[in-house]
């Protein structure tokens, strides 16, 4: 095989049905179908809804992805399929699904954590990431900080939420103020119009919180402050400036963000930081990383919003860089692990 | 013509290969494990193992049949997906097949066939004494099912509840049986009639309350 395979991603661990094509860390195809809008009226994903859109998607999106690049199933080298973490159900459509590709196309196949999958999809965008590197990753459903020695073999987690996901801070902080959901986009949106004057807490940044959560994050307390300084506003009858809140809201998180990245480039020796997940897409996020990264030396790479939200790609780029890598596949038996741990890169 | 015939819509997680002719069919392997909460895992290793023991290569498939349930959605979705997957990589025709159609009716007699469908309910349906179905699929209590006139029952989830529903259970056909799902499906397999969708028979709704109003945090 050669060092520029052809690998195809499938991912369903959420909300989206993603199928990607890559050739290397060429990306010749990122087709995607979303049910985000059916779950709008619950204000997050509901798992059963997410599952039934999976089936529904899965073969129409192949379809699509295989068109765009103009391959067929048999010329590739290997299928790749997010196997965890994520929502259970959604998982298994996703990992069956890749199995029957697999199977009728005599493929090999690569169970992969969904994780790396959003660290590997930069290499589409930047080239072969320098290792090691730290990984902030956040999205509705994780937020995490990540030592990546090997991304074909080795991830060290660092830290990660206590409780809320970033995204889900988001989504949460948007419904109090009458956004839709997902809250990010209209947040990121009203911010632009705001100014971050009021002082939200920073989770775990304390100096007491150091020693057992220097790169852990936690997002609920924050949440609940704006709710409450929300409410005082409307008990006492004023009016809620919404694009101020927006703009502090967003100001605390991408703070706490940037700096516990940074904290964690420094005490690792790291000059690369790579952002992914839905969050990476936020505009203040990238500035202050930017801006933060640049006074200390650190490179900051974020890959373009779409590649950052989950899609087939980013599986596609890490199951190329494991058959690169020599890699054995997985087996035909692969479960679907909701709870994949981040040390797992492939099964 | 190889056929192969899969079935996760019970904890019976099935895949079988079957020669169908004008004359006949003949079931060449059958893999079936009895195992609830492992479809993912148990799906694919049955297909390459079916295919060995039939000395046959996954090319020489030319439709699947699959059971589209009704069956918890979590387990039935891996056969429908493996179905759906595998015949648009071989180019081949999926034709689906009610999987209680495939337990069906005792012949001569009127039949209850039921299958598990958890939370104390159980998956029917009513078939004549020429074996056509006549009422279901449906998901209901045993205790709607025991009103219904039959001679007979058969299936996983009437043997569950075989006091309650006031009828003779035979202990066979347990699960949905791979030579009827061939049966069923050969006239469309002998004729080439076009693939059709898979479309599961969820029966229920998804679990999912709409997100009400904020609640408030101040006391
Ligand atoms: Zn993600």
């Amino acid at each position: 095989m050669t060092d520029e395979p052809l690998v195809l991603g499938i991912e369903t661990s959420c909300d989206e049905t993603g199928v990607g094509i890559v050739r290397g860390t060429t990306l010749l195809a990122d087709a995607l179908a979303s049910s985000v809008d059916l779950h709008a009226r619950f204000g997050g994903v509901v798992p059963e809804v997410a599952s039934r859109a999976h089936l529904e998607a899965m073969v129409p999106t192949m379809q699509r992805a295989l068109d765009e690049a103009g391959v067929t199933l048999a010329d590739v080298d290997a299928i790749a399929v997010t196997s965890g973490p994520g929502l259970a159900g959604a998982l298994l459509v996703g990992v069956a699904a890749a199995k029957g590709y697999a199977v009728a196309a005599e493929k090999p196949i690569y169970g992969v954590n969904h994780l790396a999958a959003h660290v590997a999809v930069d290499t589409l965008e930047h080239g072969p990431l320098p290792e090691p590197a730290i990984a902030l990753l956040v999205s509705g459903g994780h937020s995490s900080l990540l030592l990546v020695d090997d991304l074909a073999t080795g991830v060290t987690p660092l830290g990660s939420t206590i409780d809320d996901a970033a995204g889900e801070a988001f989504d949460k902080v948007a419904r109090l103020l009458g956004m839709p959901f997902p809250g990010g986009p209209p947040i990121d949106r009203a911010a632009r119009d705001g100014q971050a004057t009021i002082a939200f807490p920073r989770g775990l940044t304390a100096a007491k919180d150091q020693a057992a959560h220097r790169f852990d994050f936690s997002f609920s307390g924050l949440k609940t402050a704006v709710a409450r300084w929300v409410e005082a506003r409307e008990r006492a009858g004023e009016p809620v400036p919404v694009n101020d809140v927006a703009a502090s809201f967003q100001d605390a998180v991408c703070d706490v963000l940037t700096a516990k990245a940074i904290d964690a480039c420094r005490q690792h020796g790291v000059d690369t930081l790579v952002i992914g997940g839905g969050v990476a897409a936020n505009s203040r996020l990238r500035v202050l990383a930017e801006e933060r990264a640049a006074k200390v030396g650190i490179r900051v790479r974020v890959p373009r919003p779409k590649l950052c939200t989950d899609n087939g790609a980013m599986v596609a780029a890490l199951g190329s860089h494991l058959v690169a890598a020599g890699v054995r596949p997985s087996r035909l038996d692969l479960p679907a692990d909701s709870a994949m741990p981040l040390t797992l890169v492939s099964v | 013509m190889l056929v192969l015939v899969l079935d996760t819509s019970t904890p019976a997680v099935t895949a079988a290969l079957a020669d169908v002719t004008p004359t006949g069919h003949t079931v060449t392997a059958e893999l079936r494990t009895v195992d609830g909460r492992a479809h993912g895992e148990l799906m694919a290793p049955e297909i390459d193992e079916a295919l060995r023991k039939s000395g046959a290569s996954v090319r020489d498939l030319v439709a699947i049949v699959a059971g589209t349930g009704p069956g918890p959605f979590t387990g039935l979705r891996v056969g429908l997906v493996t179905a759906a997957s595998m015949g648009q990589a071989l180019g081949i025709p999926t034709y689906g097949v009610c999987s209680l159609d495939a337990i069906g009716g005792v012949p001569g007699q009127v039949t209850l066939a039921a299958t598990d469908a958890r939370r104390r309910e159980v998956y029917w349906a009513i078939y004549d004494q020429a074996g056509t179905r006549v009422e279901g699929p449906h998901v209901d209590l045993p205790d709607v099912v025991a009103a219904k006139t039959v001679a007979v029952a058969v299936g996983d989830g009437a043997l569950k509840y075989a006091d309650r529903l006031g009828v003779k259970v035979l202990d066979e056909p347990r699960y949905p049986v791979v030579d009827t799902f061939v049966r069923l499906a050969a006239e469309r397999i002998l004729a080439g009639a076009p693939s059709e969708p898979l479309t599961p028979l969820y029966l229920r709704r998804p679990d999912a309350v709409a997100a009400g109003g904020h609640k408030s945090v101040l006391p």
